[in-house]
């Protein structure tokens, strides 16, 4: 018996019971499909992940506002933490450093006219923003250093929050009302899409010191200046990092009167938050694939149990083949083929189902996904091994059938 | 010339050591080629049992079994399958054909397993439809067996027995499920194929059947009870064996 009138006895056979192979069927094609929906989702996100962190700015270091140890239960004591005054220092005192950027935030209701938007991000920032958060102006300027001093009331929006507040007006110049105050508009940033969660096409962006008057006074800012919880600093050369590192470190602790081991503030990278967000989703794809494994061997104890039917069912048409001639060896490679063709076309309309899953998500979810070939070999052969694998013991059990028995068999 | 089938001392226990169950006792047959033989015997009187080692489809547990010359008591189960695909044609009781397939495919079905050979499947089909030809159903070779009557089915399983040109039919109740008309009718066909020159051991109930065949074996409880040569006298068990039987 040649192999190919082996694969056609098997595929009759298959063919013959079209609902039941579909249902053998389902068990690979469900794990088939989900290994590769699932490869496919954690591909997606971190490619969206690397994107997005490289969107933040190359060069960045992030020096954050740390708890100062002593300090009631996790909340910064008044005299702990970083201020304003300490970006200009970091930008004067350390060299190598090309930029520095705070930011102070604020959510107001926003009025033209009779269009009012509620809970808008205001961010107040510095002048260096556009260069660190490489954004570009579609229409009119942005900011000055002296405007922030001065305290000019003058605003940049987000593209998208241009658009919802002026529609088809000419948004520069106009006069807004950002919660009690009247700012003036001065320019609207190109599409920069969401960094790091946030939308960035959707804020407003102001003097930062305008926003510490306005928006978030605070009891203590004549005394000690005014809080900030991120300055991010940018530098020439990303090979001194380290050196930076340790010179705003210094700086820091001497600013604010505390020893390094204690210090008030921590200093992390780029690279620091591309490690944490890989081994986050290294985690995740992790707990993806054993998903998809334990779901491919469930299809594969599908067919098994499916096989051990048929065998039972086919005790007779066993002991005709017996009669005429069949081997143990034919049996028993007749029912291996056949769990073997199940498993391969539920591994195909698997990939089928994969790709098409992958897709729906994609556009359902609006989470990104990513198709991996790898994953569609890898998950086309796991099918396979399963459909050699759980066929065997009922290809087995068929052939040690005794003839005699089986043509009895009713 | 050496018989077709030779078996000496065949005996076949069902069972273990506490529970035995003697289905065959010290059974002496020989059966030359090119004879009809013929074999009755109430139920349990070991017929089928005997039918199922002389088809090799079982082992006997003492005495051996020569076909056509070689010894094949002691063949393992992939040796006797090898011997059921070029030697032996089975024609069941119940037709056993396999349901949902052509009645030209259950006929090439022995020749799929046939390794000595090794048909080409062109050549497969031709010899199918040829035999089903002779059994003269050469008009329903796409039909499957639940289109079929019983006596055509059981004519498709014939021709399955024939394709392969085995050197004996071994025939179990080949009219038990048909009504006198197809009975009639295969009988018949046996005879003709008989004719032709094919030698045919058959179990039937039915005594005016087994009067047509030239021996008739009976057996009682395992054993043979006696030898009938129809048309001929009835002789003594110790008498018939050895006895050659010249039909040319």
């Amino acid at each position: 018996m040649t192999w190919i009138e082996l694969l056609r006895v098997a595929g009759g056979s298959i063919a013959r019971n079209k609902l039941r192979s579909f249902l053998t069927m389902l068990g690979i094609i469900i794990g088939v499909a989900s290994v590769i929906i699932m490869i496919a989702i954690s591909a997606g996100t971190e490619a969206a992940i690397e994107e997005e962190i490289v969107g933040l700015g190359s060069n960045l270091i992030y020096v954050s506002s740390g708890f100062r140890p002593g300090g009631a239960r996790g909340q910064p004591g008044p005299a702990g933490g970083l201020t304003y005054d300490d970006a200009f220092a970091i930008a004067e005192q350390v060299p190598g450093v090309r930029a520095v950027v705070v930011e102070q935030g604020s959510v107001e209701t926003i009025r033209f006219q009779d269009v009012v938007l509620d809970d808008v991000n205001v961010l107040g920032t510095t002048a260096d923003l556009p260069s660190v958060r490489d954004m570009e102006l579609a229409a009119g300027r942005y900011f000055t250093q002296e405007e922030i001093e001065r305290k000019h009331k003058v605003a940049v929006l987000g593209t998208k929050l241009a658009k919802e507040l002026f529609a088809e007006t000419d948004p520069l110049y106009q006069t807004i009302t950002v919660g009690d105050i009247k700012m003036t508009v001065i320019g609207v940033f190109a599409e920069r899409g969401m960094v790091g969660g946030v939308d960035f096409d959707a804020q407003l962006y102001a003097p930062i010191e305008v926003v510490f008057r306005y928006f978030t006074p605070t009891q203590f800012a004549r005394l000690i200046g005014d809080r900030v919880r991120v300055i991010y600093v940018e530098l020439e050369d990303p090979a001194s990092m380290e050196e930076t590192i340790q010179q705003i470190s210094l700086l820091l602790a001497k600013r604010h009167d505390v020893s390094l081991d204690e210090a008030d503030f921590t200093i992390t990278t780029q690279q620091d938050i591309i490690k944490t967000r890989e081994s986050t989703t290294a985690a995740f794809r992790n707990l993806l694939a054993w998903v998809a494994g334990v779901s491919l061997v469930v299809g594969g104890i599908g067919i098994m149990n499916i096989m051990l039917v048929s065998v039972t069912e086919r005790t007779r048409e066993i002991g005709i083949r017996q009669a005429v001639g069949a081997t143990p060896n034919d049996i028993r490679a007749q029912f291996l083929i056949e769990a073997l063709m199940l498993s391969l076309v539920g591994g195909l309309i698997g990939l089928l189902g994969g790709v098409v899953g992958a897709w729906i998500f994609a556009n359902a979810s609006g989470m990104r996904t990513e198709i991996v070939p790898a994953s569609m070999l890898m998950a086309f052969t796991s099918a396979a091994a399963v459909g050699v694998f759980f066929g065997f013991y009922p290809a087995s059990k068929a052939a040690q059938l005794d003839p005699i028995e089986a043509l009895r068999h009713e | 010339m050496e018989a077709l089938i030779r078996t000496e001392g065949l005996t076949k226990i069902y069972g273990k050591d506490s529970v035995q169950v003697t289905a065959l006792q010290d059974v002496n047959i020989q059966i030359e080629k090119g004879e009809f033989v013929s074999i009755m015997g109430p139920s349990g009187s070991g017929k089928s049992t005997l039918m199922n080692i002389l088809g090799c489809l079982d082992r006997p547990t003492q005495g051996r079994y020569f076909l056509d010359g070689q010894d094949v008591s002691e063949l393992d189960r992939t040796q006797r399958a090898h011997l059921r695909s070029t030697h032996i044609g089975f024609v069941f009781q119940s037709y056993n054909l396999l349901p949902r397939s052509s009645a030209l495919m259950n006929v090439m079905l022995p020749l799929l397993y046939d390794r000595t050979h090794g048909y080409a499947p062109a050549e497969r089909e031709r010899m199918a439809h040829e035999v089903l030809e002779r059994v003269g159903l050469g008009d329903r070779l796409h039909h499957q067996p639940q289109e079929l009557s019983g006596g055509q089915s059981q004519r498709v399983a014939i021709a399955r027995a024939l394709v392969n040109d085995p050197l004996i039919i071994l025939a179990d109740e080949p009219t038990g499920n048909l009504d006198s008309r197809s009975g009639e009718e295969i009988m018949e066909l046996l005879h003709e194929l008989h004719g032709d020159g094919r030698t045919i051991l058959m179990v039937t109930h039915d005594p005016a059947i087994a009067a047509h065949t030239q021996r008739t074996i009976h057996l009682l409880d395992g054993r043979i009870e006696k030898i009938i040569e129809n048309g001929g006298s009835l002789q003594p068990v110790e008498e018939s064996i050895g006895v050659t039987h010249d039909l040319d």
